[in-house]
């Protein structure tokens, strides 16, 4: 009987450690945990004229590294502008304030994401400070639009110089 | 006709009368739960049986599942050049789908069975009426330490089948079919989020866990007390259990990554 | 819970262990432990002012008045009425079918009746919070017609339960407490058997010992001595006897054994079609003139209970189906 109960506790206790094992594994070698500590860091906001398809945890990059994620998207209905709120780690505290935010696209069908191009301010963004200068994302369509027009133009104009 | 329609509707009245009582069951369970503070080997000895003696199998087929995974993944992704996302593909997959329904599948077919076996020859055998007759609750003795031991474990069987699936993958793109390793680690590591997906799947298993553990219990406590009524029992419990486990993880699915 | 105080208890102190007792709240509140531990002999003011004994043993430890139950459209019991003397050993005896097992459940309060009370030690069983029913229940011993014994678990362990659940005992005491009730029954050497390696006589037995663990006021018996050899049916007989009588307990035989149930029992039942024919000693129904007892008791084959089921006339059934069609 006491034998027995041993044996049990024992197994039982290693198939416990055994599936702990297996979500720690799970969490620190398969996802993003090391990347995205949640938490931890300060909130600095942006205003852009249009974010185009930026998502809630988009990454926030500098020189293409992550420095933190979107952690919110809120739209001014007074300047009808989007209000992008942004989770730095609290590492980087060493971004200047006249920092330029711009949203990219990763790849021609990728998503976007926003990145940060350094100022030479002295000054550093804390929590809850905004970052003024941006750049709305660049809409496919509007390019397309502006070529085609563009182009058109050109057309008029080389028209007219036969013309001439 | 009537009789038809008075026929539908005792099947109807029959059904719900169950699905009150499963739900009362349930209810004594959780009330039982104090039973298991006082002794805790009860609710041990039913980890070994319901969760350590399901290692094996969870695990064979998690390894398995991941390994074909890696090889049908590896056949559709390299036809648009993108074999690193192997690891991304074979990860999400089981962690959000593969780990927790497959393994409740395999629970619902390994402990969910047996405990509706072992509770209704228990009530067969009238050991349940002797234990009630010795002042002592069977649902608190008998029932409550099985159903929170499923709920225990399910969530640990899902995650061992998750990774072992993860390193089958890993074993077949990296070791048979030349995906480049860091590749494979690092797309995963990117695109699968501890939140949404990690947290999202343990939450899934969990609901699975309670799920075929209150079916398979209650199935056993609800069976005929013959032979035959204890065998349809346990076919009743894989049955349910499988339809409970895929429409619950349509509904949870919905639910969590359906925004 | 007692009737005028409400206090729930467990009963074990004697504090309203019957009827009387409970007076005991309204004109004694702070009454010590030795006063209410005596529940034999009890002073009464009678009406005329003067104190009088009174025994309160006269009471019946179970009675039952009108009960009535259905098991499906089946009506089981329909108005029974049954009073077991404490420290007799009481039979209630019926052919198969009869609900013999129901009853003993219906008094344990495993099952509810239609109508009807069950008053146990002055409790009625069917209207007692769950707690305190399983407070009654520690003070009822039952055997069941399987055993009922725990398969996982050796023999030891088996009779072990009851003390382990309900009681703090040192392993010391529980291990001697355990051997003496297996020596009561003869299987002390059979301790580190399981269940499964016990034969029906021995795991009846084994059963018998786990239902006196607990020492309790009643045991119930149901069906002991069905499929048992003449060696170990004698074995049984002399057992519960022994028992009921060793150690004042009140015994319930439910059984359709004629012949070893009227050697042991002190007052038959026979119950049949629902309802209690006649009761009384063994003798007195041996020599009933109602033919339906006469027939019971002495296993005639002819009689008022007929050998077939209930079925239309043989050659009728022939014709109807050669016709075609089952009805």
């Amino acid at each position: 009987m006491a034998q027995n109960r041993k044996i049990v506790e024992v197994s039982v206790g290693a198939f416990m450690l055994i599936g702990l094992v297996a979500l720690f594994f799970l969490a620190m070698q398969v996802s993003n945990l090391s990347s995205a500590p949640r938490g931890s860091g300060y909130e600095v906001t942006a205003r852009f004229d249009n974010i185009g398809s930026l998502k809630v945890r988009a990454p926030v990059t500098m020189a293409g590294v992550v420095l933190g994620r979107v952690v919110a998207i809120d739209f001014d209905d007074e300047t009808y502008e989007a209000v992008v709120t942004m989770r730095i780690q609290s590492k980087y505290d060493r971004i200047p304030e006249d920092t330029f935010a711009k949203i990219y696209t990763a790849g021609l069908l990728g998503e976007q994401y926003i990145g940060l191009d350094p100022g030479g301010s002295d000054t550093f963004l804390k929590d809850g400070g905004q970052i003024t200068l941006t750049q709305s994302s660049i809409v496919l369509e509007e390019i397309i639009g502006q070529f085609l027009f563009n182009k058109a133009e050109g057309e008029k104009n080389g028209g007219k110089g036969e013309d001439k | 006709m009537i009789e038809q329609l008075a026929r539908l509707g005792r099947t109807g009245l029959l059904a719900l009368e169950r699905l009150g009582r499963g739900h009362l069951l349930l209810l004594a369970i959780l009330k039982g739960m104090t039973e298991i503070v006082r002794r805790p080997f009860l609710l041990i000895a039913q980890m070994f049986s319901v969760g350590v003696l399901s290692i094996l199998i969870v695990g064979i087929s998690g390894l398995f599942v991941g390994m074909v995974l890696g090889l049908q993944g590896y056949y559709v992704l390299s036809q648009f050049g993108a074999e690193e996302s192997l690891g991304v593909m074979v990860a999400a997959s089981l962690v959000r789908e593969l780990g927790p329904v497959v393994t409740a599948l395999l629970f619902a077919g390994r402990a969910g069975s047996a405990l509706t076996a072992e509770i209704g020859l228990m009530k067969a055998t009238e050991q349940l009426s002797g234990l009630e007759m010795m002042a002592v609750d069977p649902v608190k003795r008998i029932l409550a330490p099985r159903f929170f031991a499923g709920f225990l474990s399910m969530p640990l069987l899902a995650a061992l089948f998750s990774a072992l699936g993860i390193l089958g993958g890993y074993l077949v793109s990296v070791g048979l079919l030349g995906v480049d390793e860091g590749a494979f680690w690092s797309q995963m590591q990117h695109k699968i989020d501890l939140h949404e997906d990690i947290y999202n799947g343990v939450i899934k298993s969990l609901v699975f866990g309670v799920v075929c553990t209150w079916i398979a219990l209650f199935q056993g406590y609800d069976a005929v007390p013959t032979s035959e009524g204890v065998s349809r029992a346990t076919t009743r419990t894989v049955v349910h259990s499988a339809f409970a486990v895929l429409g619950l993880d349509f509904v949870l699915t919905a639910l969590m990554f359906g925004d | 819970m007692c009737p005028e105080c409400g206090e729930l208890g467990d009963g074990l102190d004697g504090h309203y262990s019957d009827w009387r007792q409970s007076r005991l709240c309204s004109f004694w509140p702070g009454a010590p432990g030795w006063w209410r531990a005596w529940p034999l002999l009890r002073l009464e003011a009678g009406a005329d002012g003067r104190y009088t004994m009174s025994d309160s043993q006269a009471e019946p430890l179970v009675k039952i008045r009108g009960l009535r139950f259905s098991r499906g459209e089946k009506r089981i019991f329909d108005g029974v009425d049954i009073d077991i003397q404490r420290h007799r050993v009481t039979a209630i005896m019926g052919p198969s079918g009869t609900g013999k097992t129901t009853l003993l459940k219906l008094i344990g309060g495993q099952l509810q009746p239609e109508a009807g009370t069950v008053i146990v030690d002055g409790k009625d069983i069917h209207a007692l919070p769950l707690d305190a029913l399983y407070k009654l229940r520690i003070r009822m011993g039952m055997m069941f017609q399987s055993g009922a014994l725990l398969t996982d678990i050796d023999v030891f362990e088996n009779v072990a339960y009851p003390l382990r659940e309900h009681t703090s005992l040192s392993e010391e005491m529980i291990r001697k407490l355990v051997l003496l009730k297996l020596e009561a029954v003869g299987l002390r050497g059979a301790r580190d058997l399981m269940p499964s390696e016990l034969s029906g006589g021995m795991a009846r037995r084994v059963a018998l010992a786990r239902a006196v663990a607990l020492d309790p006021m009643m045991i119930m018996y149901d069906e002991p001595f069905t499929g048992q050899d003449p060696i170990s049916m004698g074995v049984l007989v002399e057992l519960i006897r022994e028992l009921n009588d060793a150690s004042r307990l009140t015994s319930i035989i439910v059984s359709h054994d004629v012949q070893e149930t009227a050697e042991i029992a002190d007052h038959i039942y026979v119950i049949s079609q629902g309802k209690v024919i006649e009761h009384g000693t063994p003798e007195e129904l041996m020599d009933s003139q109602s033919a339906w007892v006469k027939q019971f008791m002495h296993g005639l084959p002819d009689g008022p209970v007929r050998f077939h089921y209930p079925a239309p006339d043989l050659a009728q059934d022939f014709f109807r189906h050669s016709t075609g069609g089952r009805p």
